[in-house]
């Protein structure tokens, strides 16, 4: 592919002219995971049955739970004659079977080279009230962009087609990247015990890591509610957690230009330092302090940053994935002391080599950043630098097992364990975490190398 | 209440309605149909063929989720683990993407040196009309191996029209590779996809016999073996759905005769092998057969037993891909002493259903191309305590507290042969007997999303740790 690695790739690596084990997944997937935060939603994917297929399940193999995503399953003629019928066809379906409180449309790149219009399609809905749900649309082309960026599209129609604007009210937006699900919950306890009534968009915290059923839910419980949705319009402020959305382009940009709800965009919270910031732009807009419970969290954080120090101290870490998850941790890696030696993602913002230089201004000499590049170019610049430790999606295990150094699992997909949608990222616990799971990895690597066997380390 | 769609009250029979299955036809739009496109079915049938170049062309999805997720194995060159995607951008779908196909073949094959190239049309590109074909002649030209191009644009059909793609860019390769050294006693194991080292079980089994395996179609296949397998005095054809084509064009070409066989349970597997022994007409041949499976089934015998001990009376769902697979599994559910309440396929034909209606009891559900909706309704309805699956089909399952088998290509256990029966029984009874569906039914509260805002109290802090200390309010659904 396009490589934009830097310093140590090889000439030859430069010119394949093919994505080799991509960094990234297709536009459609980013909105199916958006849409999947709506209560009561349906997605229906417009074009061929496989792409809802592959999405399912590789939806499914992550978070473990049903992922139901309709298809307008184009055939032969719909593809020559157009894909109105079958799109209205499918709404009608899933409307029969599932009674949604939303549908979102998202394209697939044959129904965008075809020049479907879904919205143009969506006029001939018959004027039976079968299909009464709020439907919302959205321009997913695979070839333009990645999932990362169909889930920030995504999230914009939504607000953009359903929000209301209103005198302002108490309640804030918030807007998170793509992220786990456990993350989601976490921010939510976070914004409640500031007492701040909230709309989180999306929310799948519920929608997409559930408990066990007693009878079959049609829909899974949870998820923001699409009234809530319309609230957006009326809120007194957003808070947008990125580094690469573009900044005219997001849910939070759009209600800010057409209901101006004022907007604080944020890193995501991911570390010591950005977490601090999420904590004190939640005490300005409350004039609260930081609950007691969450100071002390970031207490124990900090004491034990102290107590493992030394062996994280001077180490070397590649950080792979999407942009946003890549620099939020790298920041975090290098408050530790260990170097984020390169930082490669398959995501195309072109944003990601000076948000990660700007942010880490004493080591940037010292990392390699690759964007818009695959796992082949990544491995290049990995090879070269010869990191102690990746932290990365499971599609970086391949990659760790041939360096044998420890993978660190984080974002998506994680395929190889059972906790995918319960790993924590953001704010003083997800930091927690995964300096545990940082710090415990090289000392087992330590141990485990170590001729001796020491028990006690 | 869960409702079956009205265009699919014909892909479903209960048994209590005259048996008619209208089945063959295209998914409906708005079903979340189980099925994938004809991407999917080329995809699936080449992807183990461990020498070639597989390049995907077309925007990055396709190829992005069919990277590694199978468990065939090679046990040579693992270039099938890669994937690679000509990755069209805005401007190739304006302009054309055969100048990126060009450069993205050549560049690859010079880095991988590979036996040959398959190259998959994904959906756009059987609208951009790009020529992928002068593409890939040319290249093969220039390169001097097989450049395939794989006609499987997703829309064009359902996942049977991929297996026929894919088998006619095999049918290419085959009669192009020396056959000087091949007997008569020889065959080509297709449709088998090494998963977790099928193919090798199964070749085991025909050597055992005397036989000479010349190419395994495609589980940890060569391009060299397949260029010669018109060469094999017989075709032995697992998966039918998808590897019919092949062996009736090398029936069509080279009079090869094939034989249909599965591979899976005791029953299934012992008469495939009985079957190409009697093809063959060889009495030493059978009596070696009939040996292998006395001794084979003598050592797996008592763990089933056991095992079978556990699981008498219960009841299972079956829903495969194709058809042979589900007879094989209502037959090896039956020697675990199970009954099967619910079976269904992604691309049975009207045959295989009348076969499954007549192998199944009178009163058992039979569905086809069906949705996690009548999955669900079904499991529920029948008191179904074991569903066999692949992912998509495994929430429905756990949702529900029923126990799950992965007898799809995702999986990394063998399940094929006599040691796979074993596995299979293990893993069924390991499924059905946890004690984790006791626990969550005995216990059982649905705690949804709603109680995490309001624990009752005026207290503006509830979810769980951080509450406030008063008791918090039974949850909503206790049973």
């Amino acid at each position: 592919m396009s490589a934009d690695c830097e310093a140590a790739v090889t000439p030859a690596a430069l010119e394949v002219a093919a994505t080799r084990n991509a960094c990234k997944l297709c536009t459609p997937l980013g909105a199916c995971v958006a849409f999947a935060g709506v209560e009561g939603s349906r997605t229906v994917l417009h074009g061929s049955q496989g792409c809802a297929t592959y999405i399912r399940r590789y939806m499914i193999s992550h978070f473990k739970e049903p992922i139901d995503i309709a298809s307008s399953s184009f055939a032969e003629e719909t593809t020559i004659f157009g894909g109105r019928d079958n799109l209205l066809k499918s709404l009608a379906n899933v409307t029969r079977q599932y009674h949604p409180a939303m549908i979102g449309i998202a394209t697939t790149c044959l129904a965008e080279t075809i020049g479907e219009d879904p919205a143009m399609h969506l006029r001939g809905l018959p004027d039976d009230g079968l299909v009464s749900a709020p439907i919302v649309h959205v321009s997913t082309p695979s070839y333009c962009g990645s999932h990362a960026d169909g889930y920030v599209a995504a999230v914009r129609a939504m607000v953009a087609q359903l929000a209301e604007r209103g005198s302002p009210a108490e309640h804030v937006n918030l807007f998170a990247p793509m992220c786990s699900p456990a993350d989601l919950r976490y921010l939510k306890e976070i914004v409640r015990e500031f007492q701040l009534p909230h709309t989180l968009l999306p929310d799948y915290s519920e929608t997409l890591d559930g408990t066990t059923w007693r009878e079959y839910h049609l829909i899974p419980p949870g998820g923001t509610k699409v009234d809530d949705i319309r609230r957006t319009g009326s809120a007194r402020a957003s808070i947008e957690f990125t580094h690469v959305a573009s900044a005219s382009e997001t849910g939070a940009a759009w209600l800010e230009e057409a209901c101006s709800v004022p907007r604080h965009r944020l890193s995501p919270p991911i570390g010591v330092r950005k977490t601090d910031e999420l904590f004190h732009t939640l005490e300005s807009i409350t004039g609260r302090c930081t609950p007691a419970p969450h100071a002390a969290e970031r207490g124990r954080l900090l004491d034990s940053l102290v107590d493992g120090h030394k062996y994280v101290s001077g180490r070397r870490a590649a950080v792979v994935g999407d942009e946003d998850l890549v620099i939020g941790l790298a920041v975090f890696l290098a408050e530790l002391g260990i170097t984020p030696v390169v930082c490669g993602s398959g995501g195309s913002s072109g944003r990601l080599r000076t948000a990660v230089k700007s942010e880490i201004p004493d080591k940037a000499a010292e990392i390699a950043v690759c964007q818009a590049s695959d796992y082949l170019e990544i491995e290049e610049e990995v090879r070269s630098r010869r990191p102690d430790l990746i932290v990365g999606s499971s599609k970086a295990y391949g990659l760790a097992r041939k360096l044998n150094v420890p993978l660190i699992r984080v974002g998506f997909p994680i395929h190889d364990r059972i906790d995918g949608n319960r790993t924590l990222h953001f704010g003083y616990r997800g930091a927690q975490q995964l300096f545990d799971r940082i710090a415990n990895a090289l000392i087992e690597s330590k141990q485990d190398s170590s001729t001796v066997g020491y028990a006690y380390m | 209440m869960i409702n079956i769609l009205q265009e699919r009250e014909r892909q479903v029979n209960c048994g209590t309605e005259p048996f008619r299955m209208d089945c063959d036809k295209h998914s409906a739009a708005g079903s979340v149909s189980q099925r994938a496109c004809v991407f999917c079915g080329s995809r699936v049938v080449l992807y183990p063929v461990a020498d070639a170049l597989h390049l995907v062309h077309g925007p990055i999805g396709c190829a992005a989720y069919t990277w590694d997720i199978r468990g065939s194995l090679s046990s040579g060159p693992e270039l099938h683990r890669m994937s690679f995607s000509t990755d069209l951008r805005e401007m190739d779908v304006i302009f054309g993407g055969e100048k990126r196909l060009y450069g993205a073949l050549t560049d690859l094959i010079g880095i991988y040196r590979p036996k040959a190239a398959f190259v998959y049309s994904t959906c756009i590109v059987g609208v951009i009309g790009d020529d992928v074909a002068a593409v890939c002649k040319r290249v093969g030209a220039e390169q001097q191996i097989p450049v395939l191009a794989v006609h499987s644009e997703g829309f064009k059909g359902t996942k049977k029209d991929g297996y026929q793609a894919a088998c006619s860019a095999l049918g290419e390769l085959v009669g192009t590779g020396p056959t000087r050294d091949i007997g008569p006693r020889s065959l080509n194991v297709l449709g088998d996809f090494n998963i977790a080292g099928e193919t090798w079980a199964i070749r085991r089994y025909y050597e055992r016999m005397g036989l000479q395996v010349v190419a395994t179609v495609t589980g940890d296949g060569r391009v060299d073996d397949i260029r010669r397998a018109h060469g094999a005095a017989l075709n032995v054809v697992q998966c039918s759905g998808a590897m019919t084509h092949l062996a009736r064009a090398m029936k069509d070409k080279y009079g090869i005769p094939f034989l249909r066989v599965s591979y899976f349970g005791i029953e299934d597997m012992s008469k495939a092998l009985y079957d190409v022994a009697d093809h063959f007409r060889d009495a030493a041949m059978m009596e070696r057969a009939r040996i292998m499976v006395r001794e084979e089934v003598t050592r797996i015998l008592p763990e089933i037993r056991r095992l079978r001990s556990g699981l008498e009376g219960k009841r299972a769902a079956v829903y495969t891909g194709g058809a042979f697979k589900a007879f094989s599994l209502v037959r090896s559910l039956r020697t675990l002493g199970m009954k099967t309440v619910l079976a269904g396929t992604q691309t049975g034909n009207a045959d295989d259903y009348q076969a499954l209606r007549e192998l199944c009891d009178d009163d058992t559900v039979l569905v086809d191309d069906t949705n996690p909706l009548e999955l669900a309704k079904f499991i529920q309805e029948r008191g179904v305590e074991l569903l066999i699956g692949g992912v998509k089909e495994r929430p429905v399952a756990y949702k529900l507290g029923v126990g799950f088998c992965d007898h799809n290509h995702e999986r990394k256990t063998c399940l094929a042969g006599f040691e796979g029966m074993l596995n299979f029984a293990r893993e069924v009874h390991a499924t059905v007997t946890s004690p984790v569906w006791k626990l969550i039914r005995s216990s059982r509260r649905e705690t949804t999303a709603a109680p995490l805002d309001q624990c009752g109290h005026d207290c503006g802090r509830c979810t769980l740790p951080m509450c406030c200390g008063a008791p918090v309010p039974p949850a909503n659904a206790v049973i």
